[in-house]
C-alpha cells in the first residue's frame, strides 16, 4: 500500500506540473479565433480591440490577390460573406495559397483599416476540396462541397496567377 | 468494372450488417454453425469491399471523368504512380481505402483466430463487423467515390503538385494502415469484456495488432514529418497542427499499451488500464478522423466539410457509452493479482512510463481540442498556439527519455542497490561527463544540456545491455562477435527489438534538441553572379553564388530553377537547385498555383535548406536560406525505430509453443544479465 501511494504522490506531481504549465502557457498563447464579422462587431463593442492580436478565419476573394512580384508580400481580401477585410502579409507564402482558398491569418488591424497578418495559412491542397457556403469558391473547382453539375468547363483553370514568372 | 465496384460496395455493407448479427446471435446462443457464417461472411466482407477498390483503381486508370472523384484528382497526363496513389488523395477515395483496410485486417483477425479463443471469437467478428459496417455507410453514404457528374469533363483537374510526392504518395496509407490497426485491439477487448475473460488469452492475440499498428503510425508520422520539411518551405516538420496531432494522439496510448501490457502479462497488475488503453487508443484514432474530415477545427490540412463527419461522430458517442457501460459491469473480473511492492521497481518505471505517454496525449488533445471546448464554455473561439504544447510537452517528453533508460534495467518487483548500482553507475557517469564536455564546448541552452545528458545516458544502458548479452553468448557458447550479435536478437527479438527502438528515440530526440539552436532564416537577393555569404550555428561560413536562373519544360510542367554554387569556409561544396514549377493540364493551362521545390544539402551536422520565395525581377531571385542543426537525426531515429519494430514483430517460430509468457522472459536472460527477480 505504501509504494502504491508514493506512485500516486508522484504521478500526481508530474500531472500537476504539467497542469500548471498548461494553464499559464494556454493563457501566454491564447488567441481569439474569430470570422471576420466577429471581428467588426468586438471592435464595435470595444474600440479598443483593434489593438488586440487575433486569428481570423474567412476566404480569399477571387480576384483580389496582388502578389509581390519577389514573392515577399501579398495584398488580398478576406471575407465571410458578411464583411470583408484587406489583408497586407509579408512572409513564406505557402503554395496552396490561391483565390478561393480558407485561410488563417494571425495579426492585428492597423491604423488604415488594412489587417496586417504575421502568419498566413492556407488550407492544405492535399485535401483540395472546397468548403460550401466558403463565398470564395465560386469560381469553382470539382470539390466536395460543390452542387452536383457545377464542375465548371476548363477557363476557370486560367484564373489562377501565374506568379513565379 | 465501375458498377461492378459500386455495386460490391453495397454488397459490403450488406455483408457487414451479416457479419454482426449472425456473429453475435451464434456468440450469444454459442451455436457453432452461426459462428462459422459470421466468419465467413467476414471474408465475403472483405472480397467485396476489395472489388469496390478495383473498381476505383479501374476507373482512375481509365479516366472515366464521369466519376466525381476521377475528374477532381487525376489528369491525363498525371503520371501513373501519382495515378495509383490518387485512390487515396481524396475525401472519398480515402474512406473506400480505410474500409479496404479494416475489412482486410478483420478477415485476417477472424482467420488467423479460427481455431483460437473460441468463446470470445464471435464477439469480436461481431464487433469488428460493426465497426467495417460504420465505415463502408460512411463511405456509402457520407462520401461515395462512385458518385457520377451529370456531364463527362474532357480532362480532369489533376492532382495538387504537392501532392506528387513519393512520401506523399505512401504517407496517407501508412498512417490509414496504423491508424485502422487499433479497431482489432479494441475488438477482442470488447470480446474479452463480454466474455469476461479477461485474464491474458486476448492480450497475447492483441499483442502483435498494436505492435503492427504502432509500427505504421511510426512510419506514417516520420513520412508526414518529412513530407512537410521538403515540400512546404519553412523548414520545419512539426507545428501542432491539429491534424498532425490526431495522428500523434493514437501512437502515444498505443506506445503506453506496447509497455503496460507487459506488467500484466509478467505480473497480473494493470488490467483495467489496459482495456482502457486499448479502448482509447482506438477510439483516439476515430476521433483523429473526425477531426481530419469534419471541418470542426480549423486546420491547415482539414479536409473540407462533408457528410461523413456526423457518422464519425454517432460513431464515437456511441462506442464511448457502450465500452464505458461494458467495462463498469465488468470491473470485479479485473482485479489485480498483484500489488506494486516498490517505487523503485520496473513496475514503477513502466507506471510512470505510461502516466507521461498520457499525460502527453492529453496535453496534445487539450490543445486540440481548446477551439471546440472554448467556444462550448464561453462562446467563443479561442485557440492555444505552438509554444502551448512546446512548453507542456518538452518536460514530459525528457521525462519519458530518462525512463527509456531505467525502465529496462531496473528490477521488478524490488530492485536492491546492488542492482541500482551495477546497472547504471556507468550510464549516469557517461550522462554527467556529456553535460560537462558540452559545457566545456560553451553549450548553455539548460534543455539542450539535459536532453543531450540523457540521450547519453539512455544510449549507454543500450549499448550496456547489447554488451553483457553479447559478452555472455560468446562465452557459454563460444561464438563470433557477429554469430553472437545477430543471435543474441534474434532468440530474443521483443527484448532487444525493443531496445532498438529505444535507441531510435534517443537519436531522434538528439534530432528534434537540434532546433534548439536554430537561427533565424535570412532572405536574400542574388543575381546571376552575385553572392551571399552567412555563417551558420556551427560558426562555418557559407557562400552562396547564384549561378543565374533556368527555365524549362517537363512533363506536366513548367520549372523556374536558380542554381547555386556554395562554398564552406572556401571549400567547394557543389551546387543546389531551388525551384518553382508550375503544373499546367495537357491543353497547356496552368493549374494550381506555383509550387515549390527547396533545394537541400544534408549532413549530420545540419541542413542547408533554401527556399525559392519568387522573383524580384527577371535576373533576381529572392531566396531563403536556413540552416537546420541535426535534422537528419530526426529521419534516421524514424527509421531506427521502424526497423527495431520489425525486429519485434517478427514472428518467432521456434518458441511459439511455450506461449507468450515464455517469450517476455527467456530463462537465461536474468542469469546472464544478473537482473533477479
Amino acid at each position: 500500500m505504501k509504494a502504491r501511494s508514493k506512485f500516486l504522490l508522484g504521478g500526481l506531481l508530474v500531472l500537476g506540473t504539467s497542469g500548471v504549465l498548461m494553464a499559464s502557457s494556454a493563457k501566454e498563447t491564447a488567441q481569439y479565433f474569430l470570422t471576420p464579422t466577429e471581428l467588426a462587431n468586438k471592435i464595435e463593442a470595444n474600440p479598443r480591440f483593434v489593438k488586440a492580436g487575433v486569428k481570423i478565419g474567412a476566404a480569399v476573394v477571387n480576384g483580389t490577390i496582388q502578389r509581390a512580384p519577389d514573392g515577399r508580400s501579398v495584398t488580398f481580401k478576406m471575407t465571410d460573406t458578411t464583411t470583408t477585410y484587406t489583408v497586407h502579409y509579408k512572409g513564406v507564402i505557402p503554395d496552396t495559397f490561391t483565390d478561393g482558398v480558407g485561410v488563417v491569418v494571425e495579426g492585428r488591424l492597423n491604423d488604415e483599416g488594412v489587417f496586417e497578418a504575421t502568419t498566413l495559412l492556407a488550407k492544405c491542397a492535399s485535401r483540395y476540396e472546397n468548403e460550401p457556403g466558403m463565398p470564395g469558391a465560386e469560381g469553382g473547382m470539382p470539390g466536395g462541397g460543390m452542387p452536383k453539375g457545377a464542375y465548371p468547363s476548363s477557363p476557370t483553370y486560367q484564373s489562377s496567377k501565374t506568379s513565379a514568372g | 468494372m465501375i458498377l461492378v465496384g459500386e455495386l460490391s460496395l453495397w454488397v459490403a455493407i450488406l455483408m457487414a450488417a451479416w457479419t454482426t448479427m449472425i456473429s453475435w446471435a451464434g456468440g450469444w446462443q454459442r451455436r457453432p454453425d452461426l459462428i462459422f457464417s459470421g466468419e465467413r461472411a467476414m471474408y465475403a466482407t472483405f472480397a467485396f469491399t476489395l472489388l469496390a477498390s478495383i473498381g476505383l483503381w479501374y476507373a482512375l486508370f481509365t479516366h472515366d471523368f464521369s466519376l466525381r472523384f476521377v475528374a477532381s484528382y487525376t489528369s491525363r497526363n498525371l503520371p501513373s504512380v501519382y495515378t495509383f496513389t490518387a485512390f487515396w488523395a481524396g475525401q472519398a477515395g480515402s474512406m473506400l481505402f480505410w474500409s479496404l483496410v479494416l475489412t482486410m485486417y478483420a478477415a485476417l483477425a477472424v482467420f488467423l483466430n479460427r481455431n483460437n479463443l473460441r468463446r470470445m471469437m464471435p464477439w469480436v467478428t461481431g464487433t469488428l463487423g460493426v465497426v467495417c459496417l460504420f465505415f463502408l455507410c460512411a463511405t456509402a453514404f457520407g462520401a461515395n467515390p462512385f458518385e457520377r457528374l451529370d456531364w463527362v469533363p474532357v480532362d480532369g483537374r489533376g492532382m495538387n503538385p504537392q501532392l506528387q510526392n513519393p512520401g506523399m504518395a505512401i504517407h496517407p496509407p501508412m498512417l490509414y494502415l496504423g491508424y485502422v490497426a487499433t479497431a482489432i485491439p479494441f475488438a477482442f477487448a470488447i470480446g474479452a469484456l463480454v466474455t469476461r475473460q479477461l485474464d491474458g488469452e486476448w492480450l497475447g492475440a492483441v499483442r502483435r495488432w498494436s505492435l503492427l499498428s504502432w509500427f505504421f503510425l511510426t512510419i506514417g508520422i516520420a513520412l508526414g514529418m518529412w513530407w512537410a520539411y521538403v515540400e512546404l518551405g519553412w523548414s520545419g516538420y512539426w507545428a501542432w497542427d491539429p491534424v498532425e496531432n490526431s495522428s500523434a494522439l493514437p501512437w502515444f496510448t498505443g506506445t503506453a499499451f506496447l509497455h503496460s501490457i507487459m506488467i500484466q502479462e509478467k505480473r497480473g497488475m494493470l488490467k483495467k488500464w489496459n482495456v482502457t488503453l486499448v479502448v482509447l487508443t482506438f477510439l483516439l484514432s476515430i476521433l483523429g478522423t473526425f477531426i481530419t474530415r469534419s471541418g470542426v477545427i480549423e486546420s491547415v490540412h482539414a479536409f473540407a466539410q462533408s457528410d461523413v463527419g456526423p457518422w464519425f461522430l454517432t460513431f464515437l458517442i456511441l462506442a464511448t457509452i457502450l465500452t464505458a457501460i461494458l467495462v463498469s459491469t465488468r470491473l470485479q473480473d479485473m482485479q489485480a493479482q498483484a500489488e506494486l511492492e516498490s517505487m523503485v521497481s520496473r513496475e514503477a518505471a513502466f507506471l510512470y512510463n505510461n502516466l507521461v505517454l498520457v499525460a502527453i496525449a492529453f496535453t496534445t488533445l487539450w490543445g486540440t481540442l481548446f477551439p471546440i471546448l472554448s467556444e462550448w464554455v464561453q462562446g467563443e473561439k479561442i485557440t492555444v498556439g505552438i509554444p502551448f504544447f512546446n512548453s507542456v510537452n518538452t518536460p514530459l517528453g525528457l521525462m519519458l527519455l530518462a525512463l527509456t533508460g531505467i525502465g529496462p534495467l531496473i528490477a521488478w518487483r524490488r530492485a536492491s542497490t546492488a542492482n541500482l548500482k551495477r546497472q547504471f553507475i556507468t550510464p549516469v557517469a557517461v550522462g554527467l561527463l556529456t553535460v560537462a564536455g558540452l559545457l566545456a564546448f560553451g553549450m548553455r541552452h539548460f534543455y539542450a544540456l539535459v536532453f543531450y545528458g540523457l540521450a547519453a545516458f539512455v544510449a549507454t544502458t543500450i549499448v550496456q545491455e547489447f554488451v553483457k548479452g553479447i559478452g555472455a553468448r560468446r562465452r557459454m557458447y563460444d561464438e563470433g562477435l557477429f554469430a553472437a550479435s545477430g543471435r543474441l536478437v534474434m532468440r530474443n527479438r521483443r527484448r532487444y527489438g525493443g531496445y532498438i527502438v529505444h535507441f531510435g528515440v534517443v537519436v531522434m530526440f538528439a534530432g528534434f534538441a537540434g532546433m534548439f539552436f536554430k537561427k533565424d532564416f535570412t532572405e536574400v537577393e542574388l543575381k546571376e553572379g552575385e553572392t551571399y555569404v552567412a555563417e551558420d550555428p556551427w560558426g562555418s561560413r557559407w557562400s552562396f553564388t547564384s549561378q543565374g536562373l533556368s527555365r524549362y519544360e517537363t512533363l506536366n510542367r513548367l520549372n523556374t530553377a536558380v542554381t547555386l554554387e556554395v562554398a564552406r569556409d572556401g571549400k567547394p561544396m557543389g551546387y543546389m537547385v531551388a525551384e518553382k514549377r508550375q503544373h499546367f493540364d495537357a491543353q497547356k493551362n496552368a493549374t494550381f498555383e506555383p509550387s515549390t521545390e527547396v533545394a537541400i544539402r544534408e549532413s549530420a551536422k545540419q541542413d542547408v535548406y533554401v527556399f525559392f520565395s519568387g522573383l524580384m525581377d527577371e535576373q533576381t531571385a529572392v531566396l531563403h536560406i536556413h540552416f537546420n542543426p541535426l535534422v537528419q537525426w530526426v529521419w534516421l531515429g524514424g527509421f531506427i525505430m521502424a526497423f527495431g519494430g520489425i525486429i519485434v514483430m517478427w514472428p518467432q517460430a521456434e518458441r511459439r509453443e511455450r506461449g507468450y509468457v515464455a517469450e517476455l522472459a527467456p530463462q537465461h536472460e536474468s542469469a546472464l544479465v544478473g537482473v533477479g527477480g
